[in-house]
């Protein structure tokens, strides 16, 4: 499943990372922020108004947004 | 005598590293731009223990030396010395936001490889503790083998301790050289590494951060969230008129004072009629609007402080995606409510280039606080203080109307050029959420003294001259008897060829001839109006009395609204363009905004006037 389809608050492993289909840009940016194969994530809120962009994620004790195009690179597996 | 000592706060962004730098230098600072790069440079002194004073470098935040933005290659350059006109600061102190060890311990490792005297400021722990974490900053330094001082920037706390170790991290750099360089490690290793040591540096940690977390739930809420940032929105910009007038009235009165000194200790003649008509009656009337300014900013500095700013970044990026931004565009286009030339200047933080362009031009349609002072006046003159009903004032909200029509504009013009001059990609929006915290007074007051003086020199140079070359063209050549003074001058003569132009869209004369000087800056439009009809009163009486009377009269309500039509497109700031060059590297862009915005103005103006003509206002 990819990240995007996570329920939220379950926390989840990212197993694997499409950085093709991400800019260099920002996969640099998002590897900084510790978006990486291992790191364990989950959903805190999804956009506004029943919409489910963008989204804010939890990683360790920060809180990270990004958008659901980034999320559906990213392929989870629920702990 | 020896060499000035340098040091450099360098950090992830959010670490609390500007705090720490009001702290450690006070208010004795300096800002200005890296030359060749739009990025902006903040120096200021540190004493240390000794007395010895130590040059500090506030680096941009950055999440690595790899730099992905013109901010991170500043950072990375300063670093490293290799920033021309730049020594390489002596002394890194690397600021890391104690609550968040695991990612800015990243960072950290890469500049302690660096082998540089390095100190580290575990900042913010008394919002680690409010989280319910506790930290040994003994065995972190153990871990890290430097110096390891916890502070509070904002309660000045671990400050003493911080400077001694700025001091000994120094002097030990004297005295034996730097060490070797390590070997670097590749993202994933320092990851780990970085992972282990927050571990070890944790005493106890409870597993949620909660007053964080509950926060978010109500101002990320799906529908919440929209609503309270709506709602503050609208408090601010009824709080931008109604706390203002006190103020703004004893600073009128002030000036009307003065006026009054200057017109009783000086003798009759032009150098009377200067410094009353023209200084004093110009330069006045546009000061009497810095109250207004102060509280616009102070709103804007308390959302960017507490936080509060990301998170309406991402409930705006859902709308922002809809004309082709994103929710990064929101913070340079809020900062454009106060003023366009910070707002392009924060542009630099996106990434995506198209995006960043799109947001520029769009930039000087958020309606800034130098328009404030023109809507003010107007509103002022032809809108009734009634309520509407709920206690909402009709005066508050026509101002918030005209804010709403700049956003709309800019919306649908993001939208038009997102599809045809700057068509590309879908930009992306990647962003730390900070955490909460309370606004620090310091930092407030600060920053509101940096933005009133910037104005307060506006308002002493550009509308200084503005206005008094505009006095001079209306008093000279003098009207014969029975002429009116204002048609005889050159200024006279300009605003006749030019009242031809906007004749159509319902501008008298008197507007014509402020709209000239008004292209230095905004708000001269008021002291050029302010200076007109000075100038034209028949006798002193007359002129004594406010700009508002004298607008009432000649002003019908169908070109008091196009007048502000105008003001909500028009490209009226000569500054806000030439900032776009730099920004742009070139005359393309700054060219293009100039025309579409002055087209916007005229077709806006003349559409508002004959509508309002048609409906029988």
């Amino acid at each position: 499943m990819t990240l995007d389809q996570l329920l939220p608050r379950r926390q989840a492993e990212i197993v694997a990372i499409d950085w093709t289909v991400l800019a260099p840009d920002e996969a640099k940016r998002l590897r900084a922020l510790g978006i990486d194969e291992g790191a364990q994530v989950a959903i805190a809120h999804r956009g506004v108004f029943g919409g489910r962009d963008p989204i804010a994620l939890s990683i360790g004790r920060m809180t990270l947004a990004l958008r659901r195009a980034h999320a559906m690179a990213m392929t989870v597996r629920e702990l | 005598m020896s060499r000035l000592r340098t040091a450099a706060l360098v950090g992830n962004p959010n670490s609390g590293k500007s705090a720490l730098f009001n702290v450690l230098t006070g208010a004795r600072q300096k800002i200005a731009n890296y030359p060749g790069v739009t990025v902006e440079r903040k120096a200021g002194r540190l004493l240390l223990p000794s007395g010895e004073p130590v040059e500090l470098l506030d680096l941009p935040g950055s999440y690595s030396l790899d730099a992905a933005s013109p901010d991170e290659e500043v950072t990375r350059k300063a670093v490293l010395g290799e920033l021309a006109g730049e020594a390489r600061p002596d002394v890194l102190v690397i600021v890391l936001d104690a609550a968040n060890l695991e990612q800015h311990l990243v960072f950290a490792q890469e500049l302690i490889e660096l082998g540089r005297p390095v100190v580290i400021a575990l900042n913010m722990v008394d919002l680690a503790e409010r989280d319910g974490l506790t930290l040994d900053p003994e065995a972190l330094s153990a871990e890290l083998g430097v110096p390891v001082i916890s502070t509070v920037a904002v309660r000045r706390r671990g400050i003493e301790d911080l400077l001694a170790a700025i001091e000994s991290a120094e002097a030990n750099a004297q005295a034996t050289p730097a060490a070797r360089p390590q070997a670097a490690r590749t993202l994933p290793e320092r990851r780990q590494a970085a992972r282990n040591m927050a571990q070890k540096a944790t005493v106890s940690e409870t597993a949620e951060h909660r007053l964080h977390a509950q926060l978010d739930k109500v101002l990320l809420h799906p529908w919440l969230g929209p609503l309270v940032l709506f709602a503050l929105l609208f408090v601010i910009f009824q709080a931008v008129f109604a706390w203002a007038t006190p103020f703004a009235d004893a600073l009128d009165a002030g000036i009307t004072a003065l006026i009054g000194i200057a017109n009783a200790a000086l003798p009759e003649g032009f150098l009377r009629d200067l410094l009353t008509e023209g200084v004093l009656a110009g330069v006045g009337s546009v000061i009497v609007f810095l109250p207004q300014i102060v509280i616009l900013f102070a709103f804007i500095l308390a959302m960017e402080q507490s936080g509060y700013m990301a998170r309406a970044a991402f409930l705006m990026d859902r709308m922002m995606a809809g004309v082709g931004l994103s929710g990064r565009s929101f913070i340079p286009l809020l900062s454009s409510f106060a003023c366009a030339i910070p707002g392009i200047m924060a542009t630099r933080a996106i990434a995506d280039p198209k995006d960043r362009l799109t947001t520029i031009l769009i930039a000087p349609l958020m309606t800034c606080s130098a328009r404030l002072p023109v809507y003010a006046v107007i509103i002022a003159a032809f809108i009734p203080a009634t309520t509407v009903g709920g206690g909402i004032g009709l005066q508050g909200l026509v101002l918030f109307a005209l804010y709403v029509a700049g956003i709309i504009g800019a919306m649908v013009v993001a939208l038009v050029l997102r599809r045809s001059v700057t068509k590309g990609g879908a930009s992306g929006f990647i962003m730390e959420m900070p955490k909460y915290q309370l606004p620090p007074l310091r930092d407030l007051a600060i920053g509101l003294w940096q933005r009133a003086w910037v104005f307060l020199r506006r308002a002493g140079t550009i509308i200084f001259a503005a206005t008094v070359i505009l006095w001079l063209l209306l008093t000279f050549p003098k009207a014969a008897p029975g002429e009116s003074q204002v048609d005889a001058s050159f200024a006279g003569t300009i605003a006749s060829g030019l009242e031809v132009v906007v004749e159509p869209i319902g501008f008298n004369r008197e507007i014509a001839l402020a709209l000239i000087p008004a292209m230095a800056a905004r708000e001269v439009a008021v002291s050029a109006l302010a200076t007109t009809y000075a100038v034209d009163a028949e006798d002193e009486e007359q002129a004594a009395e406010g700009l508002m009377p004298k607008l009432r009269a000649g002003w019908t309500l169908p070109t008091a609204l196009a007048f502000l039509a105008w003001f909500v497109f028009a490209p009226q700031c000569l500054s806000t363009i030439a900032v776009a060059r730099r920004e742009t590297n070139g005359w393309k862009w700054p060219l293009f905004m100039l025309a579409y915005l002055f087209a916007l103005a005229y077709i806006f103006a003349g559409l508002t006037y004959w509508l309002a003509v048609a409906a029988g206002l």
